[in-house]
């Protein structure tokens, strides 16, 4: 594939953000959760 | 003696009242959700980088707008949903503050996916115009709309009540969306260096099809997923933390309120 460094690079570059930020997300969740009764979760 | 960090503590205290609180943001739905996304990104892999033919024109460049335009589109959409937010806030007698946690997450997630949005089109300007940047219409008014609404983020973070901050933040909300046809129509309304819509364009007669036009597609389902996948638990995520910021208000109002009533004693 011709310009496969750019190509798979950008590839990488979009996968990790998502997955930095997704994993981000989730923690914080977590760890919030941890401090907060499930009886005031509404989703529970 | 042991040290604890706060969120040791939250948990003992919470394991000596007696009160449960193991659950996270996922449920069953997220669950299945992610799994759709996971899916969903794992053909965009597939058909984005080796199912999918290369362009006449562009060649292999064709491939970054299979992660280009769906993360645009992802973007937009959780603008729209920011600003609908938004307006469900401001305008309706409740003022129910579900709906202005629902606008920052969404808000926040669209500044990540126009992060990469940028970035990857960078990439493709550099392969197909040399450059990894040009002040051109398209490009500048999405960078203005990157700005825009990690100032909305700021704002949100600004302080007062909670009502405060939703308040001020819907108004944000709803002015900033206006950006997106901006953004949108750019490429007509400016001689623009960018090309014009492939898909959503006036005469809606999309300029791509076959096996490129079916990447595009899923790519565009796989970012929806992911949007609605990651706006349910930010959305959840941001509950709980106004639940601890009252909780934190109430322990700090009812700590005062002692310490008044030990001065009082005293004299």
């Amino acid at each position: 594939m011709e310009d496969a460094g750019f190509i798979l690079g950008s590839y990488a570059l979009v996968f990790g953000v998502v997955a930095a930020y997704s994993w981000r997300v989730l923690r914080s969740a977590r760890r919030a959760a941890r401090r907060v009764a499930d009886a005031e979760k509404y989703w529970t | 003696m042991t040290t604890l960090d706060p969120d040791e503590r939250a948990a003992e205290q919470a394991a000596r009242s007696g009160a449960p609180n193991s659950a996270d943001t996922a449920t069953a739905g997220t669950r299945a959700l992610g799994l759709a996304t996971i899916v969903a990104m794992g053909w965009l892999v597939a058909f984005g980088l080796f199912f999918s033919p290369a362009d006449y024109q562009q060649d292999e460049a064709v491939r970054l707008l299979y992660v280009h335009v769906p993360t645009i589109w992802a973007a937009y959409l959780a603008f729209v949903v920011t600003a609908v937010a938004s307006g469900l806030y401001l305008f309706r007698s409740e003022h129910r503050l579900g709906w202005d946690r629902l606008a920052g997450a969404s808000a926040e997630i669209g500044v990540v996916f126009v992060a990469v949005t940028l970035a990857v089109g960078a990439m493709w300007g550099r392969l197909t115009w040399g450059v990894f940047w040009q002040w051109d219409a398209r490009l500048t008014t999405t960078a203005l709309l990157f700005v825009t609404y990690i100032g909305y983020l700021a704002v949100r973070r600004l302080g007062g009540s909670h009502h405060q901050r939703a308040r001020r933040s819907a108004v944000i909300g709803l002015l900033a969306v206006l950006l997106l046809p901006l953004v949108h129509w750019s490429v007509r309304l400016w001689r623009s260096l960018h090309q014009e819509a492939t898909v959503l364009d006036t005469d809606l007669d999309p300029d791509i099809e076959g096996l490129m036009a079916f990447s595009l597609f899923v790519g565009v389902v796989a970012f929806t997923l992911l949007y609605a996948w990651l706006v349910v638990h930010r959305t959840r995520a941001l509950f709980m933390e106004d639940q601890l910021d009252e909780q934190g208000l109430e322990v700090a109002l009812a700590a005062r309120r002692a310490e008044a009533v030990d001065t009082g004693e005293d004299r």
